[in-house]
């Protein structure tokens, strides 16, 4: 009996919670509501930034890289000069113009192709705010390829690769943390000369690659291969420069849409510097 | 009787209290039905796994918060004791805090403890990305970003050099013999310091690998250009002689200089009076050195503070020495007058004193006898069966 009342006078004290866990149990019912509200008001920015991102995509080169490199430029820095015979990567014989004295020449008009995709994709991605990781396990080079991250605002990892970097991230960094939305390879080979453990993981995580592939190489796994030379310091040099150029020039190009779509909302004509 | 009523009656409660949640989750049941399914656990999954947790990571607002906690605190305390607010230093907490509550534990660690959070907790990093996601430093995906800053940075100085170097090549002007970086009476910091002064743990390999990039630094000629960037990475090595307490020379009355040491070796206490008096003669517990010890060996332990300085015949001891045996009481006498010396001695002296090991109390005494063994190392004879 006595067991009775208290029951009943604990269930009393007890139901605004039933009732809480109700509503938190009929949230969605509610969400639908306020999102319906929130969209007019976002419609003007929403506009906007749509307007800003999809221009670049209606013109081929809006950035104008091609003019930023020519054949002459890549001859001059040795980007044709690719490994002997018999570090000749069987997937890599559709990008070689021959050998000479059992030395690899790399075809650089393909080279001139690859290179301005592969540049105009780092342009659109770095346009649109996104993470560029510059990636060479060359000790030679390392130095320079730091440097040309900072320059440019993006980041470089050019030291020993932990092996969960992009697959175990957030245990690594801490929860909540950002991939890199595009990785550039300087150079995909490690120190004893096998693949770089970043291209299977970017592919692995569904991250976008640009590669510089020697004839050693395999191009397989690399979004956008570029053929070239990656043991001279003159075709690093002038790698570096091009793609240091293509950031800034493409971080510049949006700082610029953004102030002028900022100060007059209505439209503005492609292809205008 | 109350109280055990009162006892009754709540564990009647709780009993009460445990079957009405029962009843509520089942109803909560029924109302979430259609938009929820709850799921029947076990307590273990509910369990966090603490080890893989790591170490406990404070918020910024937290420590925030006890900052101010412990200024207030520091106020009050201040008043309580009657002091000044103002001018309440650490020290005075410390005193306060040992006043008020006085522990007899031996531990320190183990005391009352008022100290600034940032000595009570662990440095820790703050998120290393802001509102976008975009990490805040160009080597983040590294995963040890203050380190390789650290290798770029340093590595960019000695290229900066070599170009340095080689513009002076290039004009004719280069020597060999420019002004160095002294490296003498200072050391590297060592890997725990580095890790502390980065925030950062790193392994041998890379304290190695700083320490080489360091050196080849150093083995520039014109190095010298960035000299506080290498000290900073170097700390003074503190001179061990001036750790020494040398006591001032005293005259008696006929103008005498005389001074007096102690020393002790395992039970042996002894205690030496010099003088400068040019005649040599020594005495132990009044009768002559040659016969309180016959053994020659505990004669050039005696003679030995006197032979390595070249002071044999200057010297009037008067030593006096209880216990021991008389190897032991020939250390502690030795002891005794190279201490007794110093006030004699240049500073430079005393360095080579201290670098003899005349200075050095013997710490060996002799070791503790163990249960289960028939002496301190000796143990029982070993029997098959």
């Amino acid at each position: 009996m006595a067991a009775g009342v208290f029951t009943k006078g604990l269930c009393g004290f007890r139901q605004p919670r039933i009732v809480a866990a109700g509503y938190s149990c009929s949230g969605p019912l509610y969400a639908t509501a306020t999102a319906v509200k929130t969209l007019p008001l976002q419609t003007d920015s929403t506009a906007v930034t749509d307007k800003i991102q999809n221009l670049p995509l209606e013109m081929p080169d809006f950035f104008r890289l091609s003019e930023l490199f020519s054949l002459k430029d890549l001859f001059d820095a040795r980007v044709h000069l690719g490994h002997k015979k018999g570090c000749r990567h069987r997937l890599m014989e559709p990008y070689l113009f021959g050998s000479r004295l059992d030395q690899d020449i790399i075809d650089l008009d393909q080279t001139m192709e690859h290179l301005q995709s592969a540049l105009n994709f780092t342009a659109h991605i770095a346009y649109r705010g996104g993470i560029i990781l510059f990636v060479s396990r060359r000790r030679q080079f390392g130095h320079l390829v730091e440097s040309t991250a900072g320059d440019c605002g993006e980041y470089a990892h050019t030291r020993y690769w932990q092996g969960g970097l992009l697959t175990n991230a957030p245990i690594q960094y801490g929860p909540g943390v950002r991939l890199p939305d595009l990785i550039v390879f300087l150079s995909t080979l490690n120190n004893v000369f096998q693949q770089h453990v970043g291209v299977r993981d970017a592919a692995k995580m569904n991250i976008p690659t640009v590669g510089v592939v020697d004839s050693n190489c395999n191009p397989s796994l690399v979004t956008y291969p570029v053929p070239g030379n990656d043991d001279t310091p003159a075709a690093m040099e002038l790698y570096c420069r091009l793609f240091k150029m293509t950031i800034n020039r493409a971080k510049d190009k949006r700082r610029q849409m953004e102030l002028l779509q900022g100060l007059s909302p209505a439209g503005l004509t492609p292809g205008s510097s | 009787m109350a109280a055990s009523g009162g006892r009754t009656v709540g564990s009647f409660l709780w009993k009460c209290g445990n079957c009405c949640f029962n009843f509520n989750t089942v109803s909560s049941n029924l109302t979430c039905q259609v938009l929820s399914r709850q799921l029947c656990v076990s307590a273990v999954l509910h369990r966090k796994n603490l080890a893989a947790a790591g170490p406990e990571k404070f918020s910024e607002e937290f420590i925030k918060k006890q900052v101010e906690e412990f200024n207030i605190g520091k106020r009050h305390l201040a008043n309580m004791m009657g002091e000044d607010p103002e001018t309440f230093t650490q020290g005075d907490i410390d005193r306060s805090i040992a006043y008020l509550f006085p522990s007899g534990l031996f531990d320190k660690k183990a005391k009352p403890l008022m100290k600034h959070p940032d000595e009570v907790f662990p440095k820790q990093r703050a998120v290393q990305w802001g509102a976008d996601g975009r990490p805040f430093h160009f080597l983040f995906y590294t995963g040890k970003q203050s380190y390789y800053t650290l290798m770029h940075d340093t590595f960019t100085k000695a290229l900066a050099v070599e170009k340095h170097q080689d513009r002076l090549r290039g004009k004719g002007l280069f020597t060999q013999d420019t002004k160095q970086i002294s490296l003498v009476g200072s050391r590297w910091l060592l890997k725990e310091e580095l890790e502390e002064l980065l925030v950062e743990t790193i392994s041998e390999h890379d304290y190695a690998r700083f320490i080489q990039l360091m050196e080849r630094l150093l083995s520039l000629p014109y190095c010298s250009v960035e000299e506080d960037f290498v000290q900073r990475y170097r700390r003074q090595l503190e001179i061990q002689s001036s750790k020494q307490q040398v006591q001032p020379l005293q005259y008696d009355q006929h103008g005498v200089a005389y001074s007096t040491g102690d020393g002790r070796r395992k039970t042996a206490t002894g205690t030496v009076l010099l003088r400068d008096s040019s005649s040599g003669s020594i005495s132990i517990n009044g009768t002559n050195y040659v016969h309180y010890f016959p053994v020659l060996q505990d004669r050039e332990q005696l003679m030995f503070p006197l032979h390595f300085m070249g002071v044999l015949g200057r010297f009037d001891m008067q030593c006096s020495v209880s216990g021991g045996g008389h190897s032991s009481q020939a250390g502690a006498l030795r002891l005794a007058i190279s201490r007794a010396m110093l006030s004699f001695l240049s500073e430079g002296q005393v360095e080579t004193m201290r670098q003899a090991g005349l200075l050095t109390p013997d710490p060996r005494i002799k070791e503790r006898k163990k249960p289960g063994q028939e002496g301190a190392r000796r143990k029982f004879t070993w029997k098959k069966r």
